[in-house]
Parts: C-alpha cells; sequence; structure tokens
C-alpha cells in the first residue's frame, strides 16, 4: 500500500515553497525521523522528515523545482509501517479522532482488499519539529521557539537554552535573531525572494592557506545571523551612501551647558544622544526617510523609534529609543544609557531591540573619521557618525579652525532617494550645528 | 541569626513563600499582624467566592421552570449566607495554620517594623501578646499585601454603615436594596453581581468609557450586555465630584458626558483600586524605594536594600494572590541559590460574576498597540454542546495569535465556568505553543473547554461548528 507524501506547510502562511533538495531517491529504505528532503520557503530552509517507515517508490517533484503548492504529493511511499498518528495540521476533520488511518500491519494481504487507500499522509514533521543534535539527541524547545528559529534560519543545536532544564525557550532565539538588526520577521521584506544561498565560499586550504596555520571558531548563532542579515543587506538593497560635515563647536557648547545643569539631576548627555534626538526631530520634518521599502508599498512610519549600535563582546545589538522625536534629551541620555547597559548584561527585552525604523551607529569613539554602514533593513536609512576633531575650515576666505563631524546617511534607494536623503541630512545639519533649532 | 528568612505578612504570598522555603531547607519565620491566609482567604478571593455561590444558586433558583423543574417559596436567609462566607474563610486560615505547622514555619504574631542592620534588616515585632521581639535574619521577604484605595477628598472613604470597602461589603447586617458601586475592576464587579442576584439596585459608576478596563473591549462589552440582562445600570466616562452622606444613605455626585447626575442609594461601596501597605514598616529609614504607594523591585524582587526582598500586592500590579504566590516562590529559590525561572508567566485574571470572566495575555488591542500582525479567533458558547445542554450560552473564547509566527498571545473568556478554563491557555502561552499544538490538542467532548479548541481554529480559518 502506497502513501503519498505530501508537501509540507512549515509557517501557518505558507503556501508554497521550493523543493530544495532530495536526500532519498527511489528504493531507499526510509524510517520514521530520517531526513527525506529539504524545503525553502522565503523565510527559511528546513529538513523534512520522513512521518513513516517505507521504501521510496517514486519522487513526484523533481529537486530545485520551484512554487510546489502546500499540500501537493512530492514522494510515494510503499508503506511498511504505520501512518503518523499525529496529524499536527488540523487538515482532517474534528469526528473525534475517529478518522484516524489504520496501522497497515492489519492488512497485510492489503492488494485483495478494495477499502479505499488511507488518506494520504503529509509528509510534514510535526510543525515545530524537535530538532535532532548531531549525536542523536533531542534539542529541547519550545514550540514557539522551535518556529522562530526555522523562519530565522536558526540550526536550534547551537542555541544555549534558557528556561527550565535549559529548554530553548523565545527569548533564546529571538536574541539571537535580532543581533545585530532591529528587524522583527514581521516587519515588511524587502520581496518574497527565496532566501539567497550565501556563496559557496573556497575553503581556506583552495585558497592556498595551510592547515594547522590558523584556529577555527565555530560559528555560534549571532555569528551565523550577523553574516546572513548583512550579506542579505548589502547584496539586495540598492544602498548608496550621502557624506557630509557637520561643525559642533555649539553643540559642545550647549551639551556642556545642559549637563552642568543637569548635574544635580545625575543627568549627563552625550554628543550621541543629542545626534539621536536630532536625528529623530530631522525624521520628523523629513517624514519620507522614516519609511520601510515593501513589496505592497512604502510604510511611513509614525515616529522616529531610533535604534542606537551597541557593541557587544562577539558582536553587536541594536535597541531602540521609541519615539525618540517626542522626548527631551535626559530622557534619550536615560534610556540610551540604561538600554546600552542592559544590552551589555544581555537583559534586554525582544521589543526594545525589535522593530526600530532608524539606526544611528557611531565610532567616533575609536577616532574613525567616516564610515557607511549597511542597512538595517526593513529600515530606509542608517546613520553612520565619525569622530568630532578640529578641522581647518574655510569661513568667506579666510581659514579657521572648528571641530568637524563627518556623518554619512547609507539610504535604500528603493526608498530614499538622493533627494530625499539630501533634505534629511540638511535638516539634521541645522539642528546640530544650532541645537536651540529643536526647540523649536 | 535567629533564621535564615523572615516573611514579613501571611497572605498568599507570605505564607506559600514560607512553605518552599521551608522545602528548600531555610529556616524560616512568618509575621502576620492579623489572620493567617491575609486578605485573600478572610477578606477576598475566598469569602466574596462563598457569598457568589449563595447568590448563583439562588439566581439558578429563579430559573428553575427552565430546566423542568419548580421549587416554592424562593428566599434567603442574609445573616446565614454571610455566616456561610465567615465559616470557609475560617477553615482555610486554620489550614494556613497547619500547614505552617506542618513544614516547622515560625509564626510571630504581630506588627513588623524594620531596623537597619545587616546582612539583612532586623525585624522588630510588637507581639499581640503584648511586648516586642527582635528578629534576625539572613534574608527578609515583605509580603505586607494592599488594602482598599481610598479617595477622602470626596467621600470616598468607608465609615463602616454607609460607605464600605470590600472588607465591609463581606460583612453586613443586612443585604441594602440599593447599592452604588464606584468601580468596575474585578472587586467592583464581583459585589455588584453578589447583591444583584439577592434583588438589591444596583448601579455601577466606572471612570473609563468601559466596564472591565483591563478585559479585551469585545468582553467588556458582552459583560455589560449579560449585567445588564440581570438588572444592574452602568454609568461609565462617569467622574464621581462627590459622595455624601443623607438621611437614609448615600448620595453620589457624578458626571457622564458632561452631565452632572445624583445617585442616591442605601449604601456605596468603593472599589476604586489598591494601595499598598507600604505605611510604619520603616521603608524611609531603610531607603527602600517606593513609586506611588509600591515597593520597587528587580527580576530577582530584591529592593535593592541588602538582604530585604518584596513581592505580591506590596510590590506592585496585577493585585493578585497567585502574582504574589508565584513571585514568592521564585524569590526564595534566589535566595537559596537555585536558578529559578523568570517572573515572564503570563498572570490569568478572574473575575467570578454571572457570567464569569477570566483572560491572560495581550488584549487584542494591546498587541496591536505593540505593533504586532494578530491572528484572532472566536467561538461563541451558544453553539457549544455542553453550554447549551447545561444552560450557559452566554459568552465565547477569543484568542488572539500572533501572526507573524503563531504564538499564542492572548486569551479572553467569559460564560459559564471559564475561570476553570483559562489554565489551559495559560498552560499553553508559558510553554510558548504556538497554533500548532493548540490544533493539535484533543479537546474532550463534550465540554465547554471545546470553545477554546474552536476559537483557536477559527483563528486560522478551521473553525468546525460555526
Amino acid at each position: 500500500m502506497s502513501i503519498d507524501i505530501l508537501m509540507p506547510a512549515l509557517s501557518p502562511t505558507m503556501e508554497e515553497g521550493t523543493l530544495a533538495k532530495w536526500h532519498v531517491k527511489t528504493g531507499d529504505k526510509v524510517s520514521s525521523g530520517d531526513v527525506i528532503a529539504e524545503i525553502e520557503t522565503d523565510k527559511a530552509t528546513m529538513e523534512v522528515e520522513a512521518v513513516d517507515e517505507g521504501t521510496v517508490e517514486a519522487i513526484l517533484v523533481p529537486e530545485g523545482t520551484e512554487g510546489v503548492k502546500v499540500n501537493a504529493p512530492i514522494a510515494r511511499l510503499s508503506g511498511e509501517g504505520a501512518p503518523s498518528p499525529f496529524p499536527l495540521d488540523g487538515g482532517r476533520g474534528g469526528d473525534g479522532g475517529a478518522g484516524k488511518a489504520e496501522p497497515k500491519e492489519a492488512a497485510p494481504g492489503a492488494g485483495a482488499n478494495p477499502s479505499p487507500s488511507p488518506e494520504p499522509q503529509r509528509a510534514h514533521p510535526q510543525p515545530n519539529p524537535s530538532p535532532i543534535e548531531g549525536e542523536g539527541r533531542r534539542v529541547f524547545a519550545s514550540p514557539l521557539a522551535r518556529r522562530l528559529a526555522q523562519q530565522a534560519g536558526i540550526d536550534l543545536s547551537q542555541v544555549k537554552g534558557s528556561g527550565p532544564h535549559g529548554r530553548i525557550v523565545r527569548a533564546d532565539v529571538e536574541g539571537l535573531k535580532a543581533l545585530p538588526a532591529a528587524a522583527q520577521p514581521s516587519a515588511p521584506k524587502a520581496a518574497a525572494r527565496p532566501a539567497a544561498e550565501p556563496r559557496e565560499a573556497k575553503s581556506l586550504e583552495q585558497m592556498g592557506i595551510a592547515p594547522g596555520s590558523y584556529d577555527l571558531i565555530p560559528l555560534d548563532g549571532m555569528r551565523k545571523t550577523v553574516a546572513r542579515r548583512m550579506a542579505d543587506s548589502f547584496r539586495d538593497v540598492p544602498h548608496f551612501p550621502l557624506t557630509i560635515d557637520l561643525e559642533i563647536d555649539r553643540l559642545l557648547e550647549v551639551r556642556a551647558r545642559i549637563n552642568a545643569l543637569l548635574e544635580k539631576d545625575g543627568i549627563k548627555v552625550s554628543v550621541n544622544d543629542i545626534v539621536i534626538k536630532a536625528a529623530a526631530n530631522a525624521l520628523r520634518r523629513v517624514p519620507e526617510a522614516n519609511a520601510s521599502y515593501t513589496p505592497d508599498g512604502i510604510a511611513m512610519h509614525h515616529h522616529a523609534d531610533v535604534a542606537v549600535a551597541v557593541a557587544l563582546e562577539h558582536g553587536l545589538i541594536t535597541p531602540i529609543i521609541r519615539s525618540a522625536e517626542t522626548k527631551g534629551l535626559a530622557q534619550i541620555a536615560a534610556e540610551a544609557k540604561d538600554l546600552a547597559e542592559r544590552a551589555r548584561s544581555k537583559k534586554l527585552k525582544p521589543e526594545e531591540f525589535q522593530g526600530g525604523t532608524f539606526t544611528v551607529s557611531n565610532l567616533g569613539m575609536f577616532g574613525i573619521k567616516a564610515f557607511a554602514s549597511i542597512i538595517n533593513e526593513p529600515q530606509g536609512a542608517i546613520l553612520s557618525v565619525g569622530a568630532g576633531e578640529k578641522r581647518p575650515v574655510v569661513r568667506g576666505d579666510q581659514l579657521a579652525i572648528a571641530t568637524v563631524m563627518t556623518v554619512t546617511l547609507t539610504c535604500d534607494h528603493r526608498v530614499v532617494d538622493g533627494a530625499i536623503g539630501s533634505r534629511f541630512l540638511a535638516a539634521f545639519k541645522a539642528m546640530v550645528e544650532e541645537p536651540l533649532t529643536m526647540l523649536a | 541569626m535567629d533564621f535564615d528568612l523572615v516573611i514579613i505578612g501571611a497572605g498568599p504570598g507570605g505564607y506559600v513563600t514560607a512553605i518552599r522555603a521551608s522545602q528548600l531547607g531555610l529556616k524560616t519565620a512568618i509575621v502576620e499582624r492579623e489572620a493567617l491566609g491575609g486578605i485573600c482567604l478572610n477578606w477576598g478571593c475566598i469569602p466574596t467566592k462563598a457569598l457568589l455561590k449563595s447568590g448563583e444558586v439562588y439566581e439558578q433558583l429563579g430559573h428553575l421552570a427552565d430546566y423542568g423543574l419548580s421549587v416554592e417559596g424562593r428566599s434567603f436567609d442574609f445573616a446565614k449566607v454571610v455566616d456561610r462566607s465567615r465559616k470557609v474563610a475560617k477553615q482555610l486560615s486554620s489550614g494556613v495554620a497547619f500547614l505552617m505547622k506542618k513544614h516547622k514555619i515560625e509564626v510571630v504574631e504581630g506588627t513588623a517594623t524594620l531596623e537597619k542592620a545587616s546582612p539583612a534588616p532586623k525585624v522588630v515585632v510588637a507581639l499581640k501578646a503584648g511586648g516586642s521581639r527582635t528578629i534576625t535574619a539572613g534574608n527578609v521577604i515583605l509580603a505586607t499585601g494592599a488594602r482598599a484605595r481610598t479617595i477622602p477628598a470626596i467621600g470616598l472613604e468607608p465609615d463602616g454603615e454607609r460607605v464600605w470597602t470590600y472588607r465591609e461589603a463581606l460583612v453586613p447586617k443586612a443585604c441594602p436594596k440599593s447599592l452604588v458601586v464606584i468601580g468596575s475592576g474585578a472587586i467592583g464587579i464581583e459585589f455588584a453581581s453578589f447583591y444583584r442576584a439577592l434583588g438589591a439596585d444596583v448601579t455601577v459608576i466606572e471612570a473609563l468609557d468601559r466596564i472591565l478596563p483591563v478585559e479585551d473591549e469585545e468582553v467588556s462589552a458582552a459583560a455589560r450586555k449579560a449585567f445588564e440582562r440581570r438588572g444592574l445600570k452602568f454609568r461609565v466616562a462617569a467622574k464621581v465630584s462627590k459622595l455624601s452622606k443623607t438621611k437614609t444613605g448615600v448620595a453620589v455626585a457624578l458626571e457622564a458626558d458632561g452631565k452632572a447626575e445624583t445617585l442616591e442609594a442605601e449604601v456605596a461601596i468603593v472599589a476604586v483600586g489598591i494601595a499598598g501597605n507600604v505605611e510604619n514598616l520603616g521603608l524611609e529609614a531603610l531607603g527602600v524605594k517606593v513609586d506611588r504607594g509600591h515597593v520597587v523591585i528587580d527580576e530577582h524582587c530584591a529592593t535593592g536594600v541588602a538582604g530585604l526582598y518584596a513581592i505580591g500586592d506590596v510590590a506592585g500590579p496585577p493585585w493578585l494572590a497567585h502574582k504574589a504566590s508565584h513571585e514568592g516562590v521564585h524569590c526564595v529559590e534566589h535566595i537559596a541559590g537555585l536558578k529559578p525561572n523568570g517572573l515572564n508567566a503570563p498572570i490569568p485574571g478572574c473575575t467570578y460574576a454571572q457570567p464569569q470572566i477570566a483572560s491572560v495575555g495581550l488584549t487584542e488591542a494591546a498587541a496591536k498597540a505593540k505593533g504586532l500582525t494578530v491572528k484572532v479567533g472566536r467561538f461563541p458558547f451558544r453553539v457549544n454542546g455542553k453550554a447549551i445542554a447545561a444552560g450557559e450560552t452566554e459568552g465565547f473564547v477569543k484568542t488572539v495569535f500572533d501572526g507573524a509566527t503563531g504564538a499564542l498571545i492572548g486569551a479572553h473568556m467569559i460564560g459559564g465556568e471559564v475561570t476553570e478554563m483559562i489554565q489551559g491557555f495559560a498552560l499553553a502561552m508559558t510553554m510558548e505553543a504556538t497554533e500548532a499544538e493548540l490544533i493539535a490538542t484533543v479537546f474532550p467532548h463534550p465540554t465547554m473547554s471545546e470553545a477554546m479548541h474552536e476559537a483557536s481554529l477559527d483563528a486560522f480559518g478551521q473553525v468546525l461548528h460555526i
């Protein structure tokens, strides 16, 4: 008796996917739990495990086929084993379980039995399957953690669990997933494109670097996420930089005065806090720069939720000052300090680093003069802030000395055109160079 | 050092914490100024449920014909109804005394104040029996609870006769003929429901624009309809300007929709919130941070003062017994050097009116406000077999899922026995279930809980019985 293996749904929203790879061929024997294929969607690539035992009778959908509809038969198994007792997808009727297919051992002489063949078994593993570690040990993870990992393409066996008995929970996956970017998986994605495979790297050996001449540090979840997100963004987002110089002597004066006044309250405003405030105000003036490209349209964000890049020991994270355009400097300073501290002690809540609309990255403290950050998808732009330093400037026809800071706005050209980016920078420059205008 | 741990307050936060501490091998004492079990057992959760049961049975007697039954001479003896409620409270309080004894926890009867000391503040107890006793311990947990918030400036404070808080409302001499309840949170609604069931003319005043304002908006609306069917009256978006006493009762001056109005009644119940018991404990001298009547705590319930922790109502909302117990257990496990799971488990809330209301997690509006795309499912008890058979077809179950991940993020129920069912959703959320697990779970037939399954199916377009 044969069983059709159906295209599984990897997520509740999945309608079709790509059959990326077959791990079995016709005639192979499979048993429950064997990886038989890899399915790819816009969000993830996932291994499909066999639910039943049997021999592969036919592969119905060849490797590499795109747009395979969920529930379409993809292979046929000659079933010796029992079908899955676990139809998790709810696709069956609700008749109290009486519709479960009979175990096939019950009918060894099934050939003569004209009863209708049992309904096709889905190849899908459990909707949020337990991944198996290398040694075949089960990885304990909550259903939601499994789903999130699957959507983000994170290998759960690399994740350290913080739940009961080391169980991997949502926060563990979100912690990795959101590094370094602030984007949520639900945020408008650039396009519903298949997850592009990272370019196949040649081995170091092929490149002439002798084995043993280096140490190999395994990729942890954060590093993989950084690599994937940055590669995706740099390759797929048509980005360009706009650079401008700002004189910040007045800003430094204002900062000194504010800090003198607020010292008794224990508040210390940094240059970066003022940059955040000015950027948020400029985004309010030029709302077109506070936008995300989505296939359905340009999402114009209501608030300037400014993400601030914070370096961690092994990566970075971008906690968010929400609605920064509505907040005063003291509040921004306090929030930024609190977020940075908690980011370093890994105590941020997911909502505190997911879902920003604009990012500020400052490498001024390292003496970097100018740089252009990679877009933090799905945001429309990211501001890279260099060091403030005394430089010669020309006033009228005279040389003078001013404290100058160079900033670069990297724009997603699909949503922030050159003119928009320039208008943003002009508004930003005006506020930084004359901070009093932030009050206006 | 006298003890490893001293707990101040023997409510559901304190006494549960004491038991867990004893299990963990900590030598523990608990200080209580009034009665073991705290407000919950003596003046809150438990005695109100006893009263409400009397009200519910009495109300049902009025509908016996619906079940093909009849009884003659439906009546009640109010004093006995109240007496039963007191007996229930007493039984449970002595149960706590037994538990303390069983776990070798020393109960110190008296009122505690704290004094600066190391490694934890000293606890000085003015003993009920007279005299005082100073106790030293390695750790001190404040579990002093909370009391009804009063606003004396506009007359919202109990006088023991005509103006009540929950406390007076639990032991009235007679059932008032008319009643104004100020505040439509769980406490206000439960008393309104009880007194209405026994025939009182009850009006509930709510400052916000809907009753039970912490619940999902659809639940608020359905609850109001169900209560109005039972004869309860409401004034929402109403601001009380003055509560004054008249010869025969009380007069409540209020303004709603820009119109001034005065409601007269025999009695008023003040249920406008809760204030933490932070006074006279010596907290100021220790430098404990108190914000709007509540002790500020960190993720392990520590106050920032060495050796001093706070749990439950005194540490802020939600003001629920089970939240206090949960925090207490977490706190004491942390003190004992275990690594307890965080305090982020969702906390369900229940209102035991007729019909009942229960919820856990985010409302639909709150989820949307967080910027989540949501998938919402609903299923009415009107088409649930068990509900029809039991004659409890009021209400519905509503589920809220995160559209991006399929995670269950909220559940809201109104109807018969929903307070007994909400734990299913709480378990699902704590386990971080997605729609797949809820859909795959087999719910027994016929039960009202099938509506929970159907509401989950409905959110994903798979509802069966509609």
